[in-house]
């Protein structure tokens, strides 16, 4: 057998490669971060002020867990996220499926969509806040706007790009147009609507900490705003890595439910 | 009782008159009851279009279809398709693919397994019945398809080149197969081709259509006997039935080319 040069087995596009590399290269990758962060915080080439070393972080964040704060923060923020992103989806998913379903919903429903989907939710913060206040109900407004006009033209896409051969054979074999909606438009667009939902999640947790920093009196993007008003980044540093971690959860959980109800998409590939 | 009749169909695309497409022009066509009727013609020229009336998926703009006494206005489980791009539904397995028609229905569960398990035998998938179409190959695909149409007894099956995008081992086995199917449970068929050796093969009539707009040029009885098997292929009949269409199909082509 002829060798494959180094380029040959890893610049091919799209070429499968051996398992032990492609986690070893994610590995490198994130390492390589790291060590660049101890070596340039211990080293004190970075001010403490300005660059925590990871012993700071881990210090601050052993603070505010063992004090109850970031268990708090961290509750407030997923149900600020979770109720706006189930009360947007839950309304958006059926409207887009609907709009690109049925041309009369398209028509009814797009101008007004594609206007409010270019409006940018942070300039409504203000207006939020006069009209419903800095709590709760203010963040799910945030996050519903922010996702909700998203996700409709997101779906009514996906909707809209079903074969119209699915359609017709259902029909010759004897389907009604509600058989039509359930049993092919319905199915058809869960995948699609299972990518727009873990896409717009990511969209969501950065509305959401856009809203607390703005104002609000707890939360994740609270305690980083408090952490920089108290000079203390490694406070910062540890509420950014919440999100981060909190964010890796929720996809890993998006793409578990997408394998679990899609059996189908994960066989013969 | 059933027979299919395109009654002088004419069929327009398109509103405005400018840019107006003619796809069938005063197409008049009988199709009897348990008849084998192949369609032969160029690109283009309006074979989907005559089958898609008979499905109920379009109108004819002038004229109308009937299937025995009833006029064909939309489209019903009594005259079953299997389109030439297979769409079998990928979130299905093939078994529920093929139960597909009779859950429509609501057919009890039990009945719904035996006549679609009894199809997908047919086809000679039972090794597959659990498997999703994403990890079948394009014949095993139609297999499906074939089945698919079959389970819900229709009176009359269309079928529009289902074969067209197999390569030719596959496409030889899949007509043998169709004919077997055929031959036990005899059905209308309508069935449009690009390939007059399948036209030949698997057809009692061959109707040649004319360029756009299509309207049938020569009907060609094939008189050989059944059950055929390949060997007919080769036969001096069918040879010389080969050379009449592709006469009249040589002209019509080169018309077909002229116009795009
Ligand atoms: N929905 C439609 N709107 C406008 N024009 C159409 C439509 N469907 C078909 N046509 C036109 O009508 C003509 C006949 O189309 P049809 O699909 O019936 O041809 P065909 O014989 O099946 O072609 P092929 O061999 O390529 O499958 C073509 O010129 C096509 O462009
Ligand atoms: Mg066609």
């Amino acid at each position: 057998m002829a060798t494959l040069s180094f380029m040959d087995r890893y610049l091919t596009p799209k070429l499968a490669i051996p398992k032990k590399v492609e986690m070893g290269a994610g590995i490198v990758v994130a390492g390589s971060i790291l060590a660049l962060w101890m070596l340039v915080s211990y080293t004190g080439y970075a001010s403490k002020d300005f660059l925590p070393s990871p012993t700071d972080v881990w210090t601050s964040f052993n603070d505010k867990a063992s004090d109850g704060s970031l268990r708090k923060h961290i509750g407030v923020s997923l149900t600020e996220i979770y109720l706006g992103f189930f009360l947007s989806s839950i309304i958006a998913v059926p409207i887009g499926i609907f709009m690109g379903g049925f041309k009369i919903v398209q028509s009814a429903l797009e101008p007004l969509v594609n206007f409010m989907r270019y409006l940018p939710v942070t300039s409504m913060i203000p207006l939020l806040i006069l009209w419903i206040g800095i709590g709760l109900e203010e963040k799910i407004a945030v996050i519903f706007l922010g996702t909700f006009f998203q996700q409709i033209v997101m779906v009514s896409d996906v909707a809209r790009g079903v074969q119209a051969d699915l359609f017709n054979v259902s029909y010759t074999l004897g389907a009604t147009r509600g058989q039509i909606v359930t049993r092919v438009l319905v199915p058809a667009t869960l995948s699609g609507v299972m990518d727009t939902l873990r896409v717009t999640m990511g969209w969501a947790w950065t509305f959401l900490v856009v809203a607390e920093l703005v104002a609000s009196n707890a939360g994740l993007g609270y305690m980083i705003l408090q952490s920089m008003r108290g000079l203390d980044p490694a406070g910062i540093f540890v509420g950014i890595f919440v999100i981060g971690f909190l964010g890796l959860i929720t996809d890993l959980a998006f793409k578990w439910v997408k394998r679990m109800i899609l059996p189908w998409e994960n066989v013969g590939k | 009782m059933a027979q299919v009749h395109l009654e002088n169909v004419t069929v327009r695309f398109g509103s405005a008159k400018s840019n107006q497409i003619t796809a069938l022009q005063n197409l008049d066509l009988v199709i009897p009851e348990e008849q084998f009727a192949v369609i032969v013609g160029p690109s283009g020229c309006g074979k989907s279009s005559a089958l898609d009336l008979v499905a109920g998926l379009n109108r004819a703009t002038e004229g109308r279809v009937t299937l025995g006494s009833t006029v064909i206005e939309k489209p019903g489980s009594e005259r079953g398709m299997v389109p030439q791009n297979y769409s079998l539904f990928p979130w299905l397995t093939v078994q529920k693919n093929v139960e597909y028609g009779l859950a429509l229905k609501n057919v009890p569960n039990a009945e719904r397994t035996e006549r679609a398990s009894h199809y997908v035998d047919a086809v000679g998938l039972t090794k597959f019945r659990k498997a999703y179409p994403s990890q079948l190959s394009g014949g095993m695909k139609q297999r499906v398809a074939i089945a698919r149409a079959l389970a819900v007894n229709p009176e009359v099956l269309l079928m529009d080149e289902p074969f067209g995008a197999l390569d030719s081992q596959t496409r030889s086995v899949m007509q043998e197969l169709l004919l077997k199917i055929w031959q036990q449970e005899r059905k209308t068929v309508l069935f449009i081709t690009h390939d007059i050796d399948e036209a030949l093969y698997l057809g009692d009539v061959v109707y040649v259509m004319s360029a756009r707009p299509g309207r049938i040029i020569d009907t060609v009885h094939v008189g050989i006997e059944r059950p055929r098997d390949y060997s007919v292929t080769t036969s001096s009949e069918f040879v010389d039935l080969k050379k009449r269409i592709m006469s009249s199909l040589h002209a019509e082509v080169d018309k077909a080319l002229a116009m795009t």
